[in-house]
């Protein structure tokens, strides 16, 4: 079976994918990156290499991304419209296929309000469904313009989609938009309402989008009852049920009881017809996601 | 309507400083929009001229000559011909008008120093008395027929064209708790239509070509022409 990835390739050999996530560092700083892809290489079929999030400059995506490939780590690519227009995507993305890299995720983009340079000027010249449409344009040889190129960039190409943000009835339905617009795998946000996850995944199926786009299910390991109640009250979309805070307030070490709740919420997501994966963040705490892959039975990858 | 508010008697002292030694200064409102907005009216105009005179003489200036006029509008020449005498003899104006006025005025009397009194904010209507929202950014290709009468590019702080975000949460936008989603409007208003399926017509990546991108902007009719 041909694939362009490895993600691709696990993700059609009907095993359960998993993908990490790889946050480059605020400096220039190479080895930052190489440890993270060694740490993580041999835990996930690829990991995200987020572009600048939260709006905070970070070392770029396409960059990081070819550090963690030489390193033995498949990236995801992110792009996102806020920094760059629809002629500086395509020119990155041109770039980022000529260097190897085979996964890409579209992201419409954190608002820079929220990052280190709150006075800068967005873009947003697309959104992440005109994105998704424009890559899949691309991957068959035709820029935005119509105008046709040589040689197309050849991209895995994913989105994201939050199940817990309003409205929610739009949701599921947005979810089958970006399939329709290209989208060839999902991430969602981080699960922790695992009640309304199985709502959302029920409406996908409903429209059958779980067919046309394999889902991989957002987790992540809890640090500290603070990080919980702060996710809960300031991460817009970010629903955390109030049992996990009071475990985690309650937890003698709190970073094991964070790994295993982080392991619950995978075996009861897994367990959901229509998820094809799981994305594992793991925040500036990449090491965690061995022993959540280990206790997770997720080992070794396939 | 244009949508202004008042600069910091502090920035428009600074400016008036660094014009030189001005004895002669008109302070000129709009009597339309900013009008309208409580911000560069005939009172505006009157309370400003008290505040630049306390300034002046906190720091111990000689007085200087205000001359107040609040012309219907400033930004069509002929409403604002009437003020050529007190213009051209001032040594400054000080201009409560939106930018639209205070280019005008500039251009129509190149040769007297203009300085905007006011920030101008955006197109909007009022909410209630003393609140005002933007709802139009002027892109120049209106799709508010498609998005129940909302508009995604002036009420999405990220000017998405397929439907709302991951950060809308309880019909509010990720930046700010008092900024409505316009996305959930547009939802909301689509459901209540039938019109849902209208959202999926928008998504190839929007021509902002005659928004502001593409230029200054320029319009003529021809039949209008004489």
């Amino acid at each position: 079976m041909s694939h362009r990835s490895n993600l691709e390739r696990v993700l059609k050999s009907g095993e359960f994918a998993v993908t990490a996530e790889l946050g480059p560092p605020k400096s220039a700083s190479a080895e930052i990156v190489k440890e993270k892809a060694r740490m993580l290489e041999g835990y996930c079929e690829a990991a995200n290499i987020t572009d600048c999030q939260t709006a905070i400059v970070r070392l770029s995506s396409i960059a990081a991304g070819v550090l963690a490939q030489n390193e033995g780590l498949e990236p995801v690519i992110q792009m996102t419209c806020r920094d760059r227009n629809r002629i500086g995507i395509q020119a990155d993305l041109l770039g980022a296929s000529a260097l190897g890299a085979r996964n890409l995720l579209c992201l419409t983009g954190d608002h820079q309000s929220f990052g280190n340079h709150p006075k800068s000027k967005n873009v947003f010249d697309m959104d992440s469904i005109s994105l998704l449409k424009m890559v899949k344009g691309m991957c068959e040889g035709r820029f935005e313009c119509g105008e046709e190129m040589k040689e197309a960039p050849t991209f895995f190409i994913g989105a994201a989609e939050n199940p817990f943000a309003d409205p929610f009835e739009f949701r599921a339905p947005r979810l089958a938009m970006k399939a329709e617009a290209g989208a060839e795998f999902i991430q969602t946000q981080i699960i922790y309402n695992i009640d309304k996850f199985k709502e959302w995944m029920r409406q996908v199926r409903e429209l059958g989008a779980h067919e046309k786009t394999y889902i991989l299910a957002g987790v992540a390991p809890l640090k500290s009852a603070g990080m919980a109640k702060y996710m809960k009250k300031n991460v817009p979309g970010m629903d955390v049920p109030d049992e996990y805070i009071e475990r985690m307030a309650n937890a003698a070490d709190p970073k094991a009881e964070g790994i295993q709740i982080c392991v619950e919420v995978l075996e009861e997501v897994r367990a959901v017809e229509g998820v094809s994966g799981a994305h594992v963040m793991a925040i500036e705490w990449e090491e965690a996601v061995p022993e959540i892959m280990e206790k997770a039975g997720l080992l070794p990858r396939p | 309507m244009i949508k202004a508010e008042r600069k910091p008697v502090s920035e428009i002292m600074k400016m008036l400083s660094a014009t030189g030694d001005c004895n002669n200064v008109v302070v000129a409102g709009c009597g339309t929009c900013v009008t309208i907005c409580f911000a560069g009216g005939e009172q505006e105009v009157e309370s400003l001229v008290q505040e630049v005179k306390i300034a002046d003489s906190t720091c111990g200036r000689d007085p200087r000559t205000y001359t107040e006029t609040t012309p219907q509008r400033q930004c069509e020449v002929e409403f604002i011909e009437p003020l050529e005498d007190a213009v051209t003899g001032a040594d400054a104006v000080i201009s409560l008008a939106c930018g639209v006025g205070v280019q005008v005025l500039a251009e129509r009397y190149p040769d007297t120093q203009v300085i905007p009194g006011l920030n101008t904010t955006f197109m909007g209507p009022p909410v209630k008395q003393g609140e005002w929202y933007e709802n139009c950014a002027g892109c120049g290709d209106c799709v508010l027929g498609w998005t129940a009468g909302v508009c995604p590019v002036a009420r999405c702080a990220k000017s998405m064209m397929n439907g709302p975000c991951g950060g809308s949460q309880d019909g509010k936008c990720e930046v700010g708790k008092d900024i409505d989603c316009g996305w959930a409007l547009i939802v909301s208003g689509l459901s209540r239509k039938g019109q849902l399926d209208f959202i999926a017509k928008a998504a190839k990546a929007k021509d902002w070509s005659p928004s502001s991108h593409g230029g200054q902007r320029k319009m003529t009719r021809e039949d209008l022409m004489i």
